[in-house]
């Protein structure tokens, strides 16, 4: 009995030691030298042979990463810290290796409507085989959670309204939910790659995310706030907006006018929450982490560093390009500082801080007091070392009012020289305001003007514009902000002279009534003068505010490089997409690349020119995909199509808050600079917040 | 010598060892994704099988059989096949490193691999010689290769197909796996 288990034990052993022996013994007689890095790499990263590196098994991932074939962050499931250590292991300098995470992109769940019962297997591929699954929307989620059950990491769950909610800091990007998903919801991505993505139509976009111009993702900052996360909602503006400080203040909002709820009760008071979070972020110091690619070794430099040119460094930074900014007045910002007054936008508390954001990036350099065409042309900076150059020099000239005499009568301002000089004390010649001034123009400059005047002293302020109040671009709000201030507004008239006395100071000012004609290409009717209607005034001062154009006088000069620009208007003509001009490696964006518009506009257009130079630096196919969702934010029209309604059902009528304003009459708000427009409070925040009813294409939460 | 040629005719066709006894899947569906890879594997398999063959048969032969342990042939198989791949392993790093280049990572994936163990249980289950077992131990792998190089061939094209997206991947592999599986069958009877 011994013998039967005693036998075949020994038998065991004896082959066991003779294997073993030998084996011990081929491995030194065999021995073959290899890089002991390849082991240190090894036991730094995951361990599970996967396979998402592409190679096969970890060790092989390891001996690529050792012999410069792959990178150090080459193991997606080790994620940031692996690829630390095996820099450290390398000797070198990981370069920030940008976080890939999921995202889920539908919000529908069990909130949109399906168009069958089904009752078949219980999984998204599966529903999807039948008419591509039971929901009426055609790329909304199933919600039967596949890419729940695909995440090998548990970073995804069904959320409480029956869509998945991806856990960020448990994800590591390997991308089998978006394998996943038969319907392309979940999107795993780096954050380059989600600055480049452009709106598509086939993308789902709530009204109001389809209206911005800056395509911020809108209902899901607004959701971190309702949620008190409002460190997450400021990173979720700062993906497409890298100002949110100052645009939060100045910014008209054509999103509030999509917003679908204004069709209850009054659209939610979304760029009050944009403002409310930014303020929260930089007023408790939170620490805000955000991510930059590893750089690219190309570099861009950028004349002109006002918001465009701020916002272009911002993009092609974070996706790894370094960026110098020549800026020709003293200080960064361009127009946003020395045209927008400080009652509005309060330059230290809000735009200088925007900018150190910016600059803290890192690799961003600055070079103020440079004017391009005299400090330096296209020459000097290619021969300097730039790979591409982008044009954002704003339009600071003024247009003509086409009154005679109008740039030689004493007192008579351009807008932008008004503004300027009581923005930045020292820059442009201070110009004393007489008690009577007028403005002529109907659009915000023309509002900045007359709300300063009354600030620098005046006493009778003037609104001469040629068609009526309703007619004029200015935000309504800033209209009734004047009236407020007992500003005068003189609707349908044409000044025709100016009145001087004996030393050509101005005293006052002609002008004829209109009547309301035929519309215009516009839409607008276009105003006629009616003869003998003549109106005389007396003022002291008149401010030209009717609109800018770019001085691209530069591109004039014949055998210059920048001669090969073409220009329409002194605006630098570009392709709408990729912001490219006439010379390739030269782009143009802001005011300077089109008709002068909005401060968000100019964010978003300086996003696609850092597409476009990314694109052309890297050596990508530049065009934009042609399902690109173009929207006329001004027209609100190009939207994507049965997503703008007509009427909502069922929604429980909740005033928006109100607009917390300085007490007008007051001393502040009459003769000082003080903000007058403040932030809301965090309870009316988080109360606005609720009543976003969190839309996607076509569904909505009703109950908001 | 006809009973050779009959004997590598059964294993490479008749009784394919992936397709009719439906060993080794593993690395039927796991390196047919691509052509290079299939080869490598296949060529993997004969040089481990031919190797494995002959020690498990000597072993057998000479050590268990005299001493009727003929009971823990399995154990010991899987201690002599692991330990003969790990030899070979270190002798082709140092000796043939191109062979070690080609063969790379297989060979160790097919350590214990139950078509090898499969084929060594049958040479001893048929009481082959040792030529027979020599022809039995190169035929099997050729089938195997043959099999694996046929499917490979299979799921490339397969790949740039429009298949429907439940059955991607593993699920039309398998399919397919099936029908190749059928198609073989008519080999029975030929001998």
């Amino acid at each position: 009995m011994i013998e039967a288990i005693v036998g075949p034990l020994v038998v065991m052993a004896v082959l066991a030691a003779i294997a073993g022996t030998l084996l011990g013994i081929a491995s030194k007689v065999f021995y073959v030298w290899e890089d002991p890095r390849i082991a240190e790499v090894e036991n730094v990263m995951a361990g599970a042979n996967c396979g998402g590196c592409g190679y096969t098994g970890c060790a092989a991932c390891a001996a690529a990463i050792v012999e410069n074939r792959a990178p150090v962050n080459a193991c997606i499931v080790g994620g940031a810290t692996s690829a630390q250590k095996a820099a450290a292991v390398m000797g070198m300098e990981v370069g920030a290796a940008e976080p890939i995470t999921s995202e889920n992109t539908c919000t529908g769940g069990f909130r949109a409507p399906e168009k069958y019962y089904y009752m078949g297997v219980q999984d998204c591929r599966a529903a999807h085989m039948l008419y591509a699954g039971a929901k009426e929307c055609g790329v909304g989620c199933l919600g039967f959670g596949s890419c729940v059950k695909a995440c090998q990491f548990d970073a995804l769950e069904m959320g409480p309204d029956g869509f998945p909610v991806v856990k960020v800091e448990k994800c590591v990007g390997c991308g089998a939910c978006e394998k996943a998903c038969p319907k392309a919801i979940m999107k795993v991505r780096t954050p380059s790659q989600r600055i480049l993505h452009m709106n598509l139509v086939t993308d789902r976009l709530a009204p109001c995310r389809q209206t911005c111009p800056a395509e911020i993702n809108i209902p899901k900052y607004i959701n971190h706030i309702k949620n008190k996360e409002y460190d997450k909602a400021y990173l979720t503006v700062m993906e497409r907006n890298p100002m949110p400080l100052s645009i939060g203040r100045v910014c008209p909002h054509p999103c509030e006018d999509a917003c679908r709820r204004a069709l209850s009760d009054d659209p939610v008071s979304i760029n009050q929450l944009k403002r409310f979070c930014s303020d929260w972020v930089f007023d408790n110091a939170a620490q805000v982490k955000i991510p930059v690619a590893p750089d690219t070794g190309y570099k861009v430099a950028i004349v002109g560093g006002g918001p465009s040119g701020l916002s272009a460094a911002y993009f092609l930074r974070r996706l790894g390009h370094k960026a110098t900014i020549f800026e020709w007045m003293p200080r960064l910002a361009g127009m946003i500082r020395y045209g927008i007054p400080e009652y509005r936008l309060p330059k230290e508390a809000s735009l200088d801080r925007d900018i150190k954001r910016i600059l803290d990036l890192g690799g961003i350099d600055v070079k103020t007091g440079v004017k391009f065409g005299e400090d330096f042309d296209l020459g000097s900076l290619v021969g300097g070392g730039f790979d591409a150059v982008l044009f954002s020099i704003g339009a600071w000239k003024h247009a003509s009012a086409r009154i005679p005499e109008e740039d030689t009568v004493k007192g008579v301002i351009p807008a932008t020289t008004f503004l300027r000089s009581q923005t930045e004390p020292g820059v442009g010649d201070p110009y004393p305001i007489g008690k009577r001034v007028g403005v002529i123009g109907g659009g915000n400059v023309a509002m900045d003007c007359l709300r300063s005047s009354v600030r620098m002293g005046a006493e009778k302020v003037y609104c001469l514009y040629r068609r009526t109040i309703a007619e004029m671009p200015a935000n309504k709000v800033e209209i009734e902000a004047c009236q407020h201030e007992g500003i005068e507004f003189i609707e349908l008239c044409t000044p025709t002279q100016f009145l001087t006395d004996d030393d050509g100071n101005l005293t006052g000012i002609e002008f004829l009534k209109n009547e309301l004609g035929e519309p215009d290409a516009s839409g607008r009717r276009s105003p006629v003068a009616v003869e003998g209607s003549e109106t005389v005034i007396e003022i002291d001062n008149f401010i030209l505010a009717i609109g800018q154009a770019t001085d691209s006088s530069f591109a004039e000069i014949e055998g210059a490089a920048a001669s090969r620009l073409e220009t329409n208007r002194g605006s630098i003509v570009v392709d709408p997409d990729t912001h490219q001009t006439a010379i390739p490696y030269v782009f143009s964006s802001g005011d300077s690349a089109g008709p002068p518009g909005l401060l968000v506009a100019a964010i978003g257009g300086a996003r696609r020119a850092a597409i476009g130079i990314h694109k052309y630096l890297m050596g990508e196919d530049m065009a934009m995909p042609e399902t690109r969702l173009r929207v006329d934010a001004r027209r609100m029209k190009g939207h994507i199509s049965n997503t703008m309604f007509d009427s909502i059902k069922g929604v429980e009528k909740k005033g928006r808050i109100g607009q917390p304003e300085l007490e007008p009459g007051s001393y502040e708000r009459q003769h000082t600079y003080a903000e007058v427009d403040l932030t809301v409070t965090e309870e009316e925040a988080v109360q606005e917040a609720n009543r976003c009813m969190r839309c996607c294409l076509t569904c909505y939460n009703e109950d908001a | 010598m006809g009973d050779l040629i009959l004997l590598a005719i059964s294993a490479i066709l008749v009784n394919n060892i992936l397709l009719i006894q439906y060993l080794g899947n593993c690395p039927f569906l796991g390196t047919s994704k691509k052509m290079d890879t299939a080869v490598g594997m296949a060529m993997a398999v004969v040089f481990v099988l031919a190797m494995a063959g002959i020690v498990t048969w000597i072993v057998f032969y000479v050590i268990l059989k005299p001493f009727g342990l003929e009971y823990i042939r399995t154990l010991v198989f899987i201690l002599v096949i692991a330990a003969l791949v790990q030899f070979v392993e270190l002798f082709l790093k140092k000796s043939i490193p191109a062979l070690y280049a080609g063969l790379g990572i297989f060979l160790p994936l097919i350590t214990t691999n139950c078509a090898v163990f499969g084929v060594c249980i049958i040479n001893i289950d048929n009481e082959y010689g040792f030529i027979e077992m020599l022809v039995s131990s190169i035929a099997y792998p050729l089938g195997f290769g043959l099999a694996l190089v046929l499917f490979a061939g299979l799921r490339e094209r397969i790949i740039i197909g429009r298949v429907p997206t439940p059955m991607q991947d593993v699920a039309i592999a398998l399919v397919t796996a099936g029908f190749m599986s059928l198609s073989f069958l008519g080999f029975k009877g030929m001998i």
